[in-house]
């Protein structure tokens, strides 16, 4: 097990070497350089030259890379272009205030889509079943981003219930009114890892319900809970991967349901710093976020050994 | 993407069947999407949603550029205007059929290029495997590490908006996944025995590809194609709606979104119109995907 | 002494069992009306063709058939138990500690994800309220008893790091960890090798032996049933077509159809006659025909067979056959008997 969590986790080192490069590689085919973006064109070419110079613009790319690697490493994700604040203290913020959006949607959605699915298969070919499977598919149809000005139109608009916009507050939600702009958004993040997990489940378990094991089970006389317990345990390996997926098209994606809703998360910051062509912060948010993505899988596929030993490969 | 999982990639028996059962297979598949009621009604609705907005003149009164300010915001029901107006006057219905134009092709087009590049690369990868296998998968795993969403906007982001970009993101955000879908089918199929079979006959690894695999792994190719098209329509909007996808003038559903978000405090039912579209369209395509996917099923 | 008497009386008693599977499409009849009895300490094979109801029959015993399309009708009684009267929670009462079940496929038939200690454990658990701990010890006595060698290592294993037949082994032990009366076994060794399916035949008929379990064996495999069964009843689309004493049953089939399957094996054709294979394909469980199931493919067949099934027919107190014509002493089916052949043989 300890092999497999190493192997895994060294195995992510050339992934994220490529991570990085592709950030860089992308940077570099933008249209125009840092300097282009800093400087207003009026200003005389020589003085971009030697800007050019100064930032060491004039280096290979290969030696810019490496510079700007070794800077990533060390936790140096540079200065804002248009704040002047140091990227790392924004990125952080932003990215807890999305935290606080994504871990209640991903709690609400992945239990939900478990229950969902779960009871569709046991109700297999019931209307419950095709209740619960109709509500999946609507959820992995729906826009999100749309879900959430339908639902700002109806309970911030029309019913004046619940805030439209923002935060409104910092850091940890201590209050109802706190939780008043949480809603929401939460519901609205919530839609697609429901409707996404509990059609895994519920073809999962109809599957693992087929198999010769589950006749094993009721043969030894065993209740429908242990039962139940042992379909899970066998489908969650599957159901894990798939929500650690989602986990970070959550935090990936959140730039939609952000932008919807302002939410001052990584999302809206990306936001902002592609208008402001804010280069620093846009690929210090990129990195970092594939890089979580990249945490996150590792977790799993260790968590999915360890539910099921012939995944310790 | 989103419905990665969904597309279980074929059970290696029950490819082996279907070899075996050869035409009637198909026939058979066919018969069962005849009679599955909702696939076809599916079917149908995209049709009549295609032929809509191809022939979009036909099907609207109102040019979709041509506003006027004196008839921002009028709400659904408007006398002319059925749908409503825009918040610069033009007509929403006209915009909403010709939106599709460009929704439709942004949603379609990225999934067919990454069919054919992350099919093949994928059919590569597992029919060779060895070195080929291994250079084509450790790529796929960078890909893999963005979240495909964030790859997307990241894409479009620093290249700027527009359709090409667009549709040039949404290709390589849906390359990976097809790829690993391709290449777990058909390493499937590389190791069932009639494909072992084919080559201890001496058959030429060319043949054996064209016959063997592409019969067995392009059904699973396709239906999870079919699958990630919905994801895409999404997604394109998506980046619309962010202003990275199509810009203004254009009539696109996600655009018209973000566009009429300012008239969501004074019209916010007209606000959410073009979301309408959006989810019907990818709907109809999950359950155009999951039928498929049915019919295709040999096991039910 | 209330054992004495049960002892005498059948643990296991079928009336005229019928299944059928309802679906969509077709009603398939699958078991057609099987009736026998089973003494305490006693082996019952049944022989038959692949297809032919013999799992279905087994899984009936227990109940084990889904339960939205399945009909179940005739009368069940498993160690004093009304199989088919009991409601599910009953029912889950018997299922492993009155009778239990081992599958021909150990590899699908026990849980992945779960350690062979656990599956065994959780089955005391659930039927003797002990203690894990104390079921543990208990499922690692039962690995000993199988023969599993370095037990308490294995007892923390996983399914798919055993070998098959010693998958299998943990699986006996799973079935017998709450000493069931009656014991079902479902082709339990053709999955494995020969070598194997010879050492988990000799368990089995030692464990029965000394546990003085009553044994319902299934199997195609004419050279296992023999080694095992006291009783032979050979199956046929869902029916007992004969029914008899191993030795009587292998020496002198009393069915078309027996004798067919005895000639298409290397075992019952020993020395000297070709090996023959029965034309024809066993019938369409969705439509039977009217008669006789076996007539289409009978080379004795006669117009009166098609005209309705053969009820049994007792030859003599211990046989059964299903057959117009043999019933009728009208054919001959015993070449030189089997002890003959045996003595002639390489
Ligand atoms: N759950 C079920 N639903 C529908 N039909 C079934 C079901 N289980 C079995 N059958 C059908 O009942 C018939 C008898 O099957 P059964 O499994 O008893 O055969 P068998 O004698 O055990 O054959 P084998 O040697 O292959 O195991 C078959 O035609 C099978 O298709
Ligand atoms: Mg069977």
């Amino acid at each position: 097990m300890w092999g497999y969590t190493l192997r895994r986790l060294l195995y992510a080192v050339p992934v994220l070497l490529g991570v990085s490069m592709l950030v860089f590689a992308l940077i570099q085919l933008a249209p125009g350089d840092v300097v282009d973006i800093l400087v207003p064109p009026e200003v005389p070419k020589e003085i971009a030259d030697d800007l050019r110079r100064r930032f060491r613009l004039d280096e290979p790319v290969y030696i810019q890379y490496v510079a700007w690697l070794s800077r990533l490493l060390v936790g140096d994700f540079g200065i804002s272009f248009f704040t002047n604040r140091p990227v790392a203290e924004e990125l952080f913020g932003a990215l807890g205030n999305t935290l606080v959006l994504a871990l209640p949607a991903a709690v609400l959605g992945f239990l939900l889509g478990v229950l969902l699915g779960a009871l569709a298969a046991y109700n297999h070919d019931t209307w419950l079943d095709k209740l619960f499977s109709a509500t999946a598919i609507i959820g992995v149809s729906l826009p999100h981003y749309w879900v959430g000005i339908v639902l700002v139109a109806i309970f911030a608009v029309v019913l004046n219930m619940l805030p439209a916009q923002g935060m409104g507050f910092e850091g940890i939600p201590t209050s109802w009114e706190h939780v008043q702009h949480l809603i929401l958004p939460v519901v609205t993040l919530s839609l697609i890892p429901m409707g996404v997990i509990s059609r895994l489940v519920r073809a999962n378990v109809l599957e693992i319900l087929s198999q010769e094991f589950v006749g094993t089970l009721h043969a030894k006389g065993l209740m429908n809970r242990r039962v139940l317990y042992h379909t899970l345990k066998n489908a969650a390996p599957s159901a894990l991967a798939l929500m650690g997926l989602q986990f970070g098209y959550l935090l990936g994606g959140s730039i939609l349901v952000e932008t919807v809703f302002n939410w001052p998360g990584s999302g809206g910051l990306m936001n902002l710093a592609i208008f402001r062509r804010d280069v620093p912060v846009l690929s210090a948010t990129i990195v970092v976020l594939a890089t979580i993505f990249v945490v996150i899988n590792i977790l799993v596929d260790v968590l999915q050994a360890l539910i099921d030993p012939r995944m310790r490969r | 993407m989103a419905d990665a999982a969904a597309a279980l990639p074929a059970d290696p028996a029950v490819a082996l069947k279907r070899a075996q059962q050869g035409k009637s297979y198909w026939q058979r598949v066919w018969e069962r999407l005849r009679d599955d009621k909702v696939t076809l009604a599916v079917i149908g609705v995209l049709v009549v949603l295609l032929a809509m907005v191809v022939f979009a003149p036909w099907f609207t009164v109102h040019d979709p550029y041509t506003g006027s300010a004196l008839r921002r915001l009028k709400p659904i029901g408007t006398p002319g205007h059925w749908l409503g107006t825009d918040e610069v006057g033009r007509d929403l219905w006209s915009r909403m059929v010709y939106g599709g134009r460009l929704s439709l092709l942004a949603g379609v087009v990225p999934v067919f290029l990454a069919l054919l590049i992350g099919g093949f690369l994928g059919v590569l990868a597992g029919f060779t495997g060895g070195l080929v296998n291994s250079a084509i998968m450790r790529l796929t795993d960078v890909l893999y590490a963005f979240p495909s969403i964030l790859l997307a906007i990241a894409i479009t982001g620093i290249l700027g908006a527009g359709l090409q970009n667009t549709i040039l993101a949404l290709t390589i955000s849906f390359i990976p996944p097809v790829i690993r879908i391709s290449e777990s089918v058909t390493t499937q199929v590389r190791h069932l025995d009639f494909v072992e079979a084919a080559r201890a006959s001496g058959a030429r690894p060319l043949t054996i590809m064209r016959y063997h695999i592409l019969n067995n792994v392009l059904g699973p190719i396709l239906v999870y194609a079919t699958s990630l098209i919905s994801i895409c329509i999404i997604l394109a909007a998506g980046l619309s709606f962010l202003g990275l996808g199509v810009t203004p003038p254009s009539a696109e559903w996600g655009l018209m979104l973000n566009n009429l978000r300012q008239a969501l405090w004074v019209s916010p039912f007209v606000a959410a119109l073009p979301g309408v579209m959006i989810f019907i369209t990818s709907m109809c395509f999950n359950l155009m995907s999951d039928g498929l996917r049915q019919a295709m099923d040999v096991r039910l | 002494m209330t054992e004495m008497v049960l002892a005498k009386q059948p643990v296991v008693s079928v009336e005229d069992l019928h299944v059928r599977f309802v679906m969509r499409d077709a009603t398939v009849a699958a078991v057609n009306g099987v009736s026998f009895e089973l003494e305490a300490g006693k082996v019952l094979g049944i022989l038959g063709e692949s297809g032919s109801g013999k799992s279905v029959t087994l899984r009936a015993l227990m109940r084990l058939l889904p339960p939205v399309r399945t009909r179940i009708e005739g009368r069940i009684r498993v160690a004093g138990h009304e199989i088919t009267a009991m409601d599910e929670a009953a029912l889950r009462e018997v299922r492993g500690t009155k009778v239990a079940m081992i599958f021909q496929e150990p590899m699908i038939a026990l849980d992945p994800v779960f350690t062979i200690g656990m599956q065994i454990a959780e089955t005391i658990v659930r039927h003797e309220g002990v203690s894990y701990a104390a079921a543990n010890r208990r499922a690692l006595q039962l690995l000993d008893m199988v023969q599993i060698p370095s037990a308490a290592r294995r007892l923390k294993a996983y399914p798919h790091e055993l070998s098959g037949g010693m998958r299998q082994r943990a699986m006996i032990a799973l079935a017998l960890s709450c000493r069931p009366s009656v014991l079902l076994a479902d082709e339990p060794t053709t999955a494995l090798d020969v070598t194997v399916q010879i050492q988990i035949i000799l368990l089995l008929r030692q464990l029965q032996q000394e546990l003085g379990m009553a044994v319902v064996f299934v199997t195609h495999d004419v050279g296992v049933v023999v080694e095992v069964a006291d009783r032979i009843a050979v199956m046929y689309a869902g029916r007992f077509v004969e029914v008899g004493p191993t030795e009587a049953v292998i020496d002198s089939p009393a069915h078309p159809y027996t004798a067919g399957l005895l000639a298409s094996t290397v075992l019952g054709s020993a020395s000297g006659r070709r090996l023959e294979t029965i034309s024809g394909m066993p019938p369409d469980l969705r439509a039977l025909p009217e008669g006789c199931s076996f007539a289409p493919r009978c080379r004795f067949s006669e117009d009166r067979c098609r005209a309705a099934m053969p009820a049994e027919t007792t030859l003599t107190t211990e046989r059964m056959t299903r057959c117009l014509r043999v019933a009728a002493r009208e054919i001959d089916l015993a070449g030189p008997s089997l002890s003959q052949r045996k003595a002639f043989g390489p």
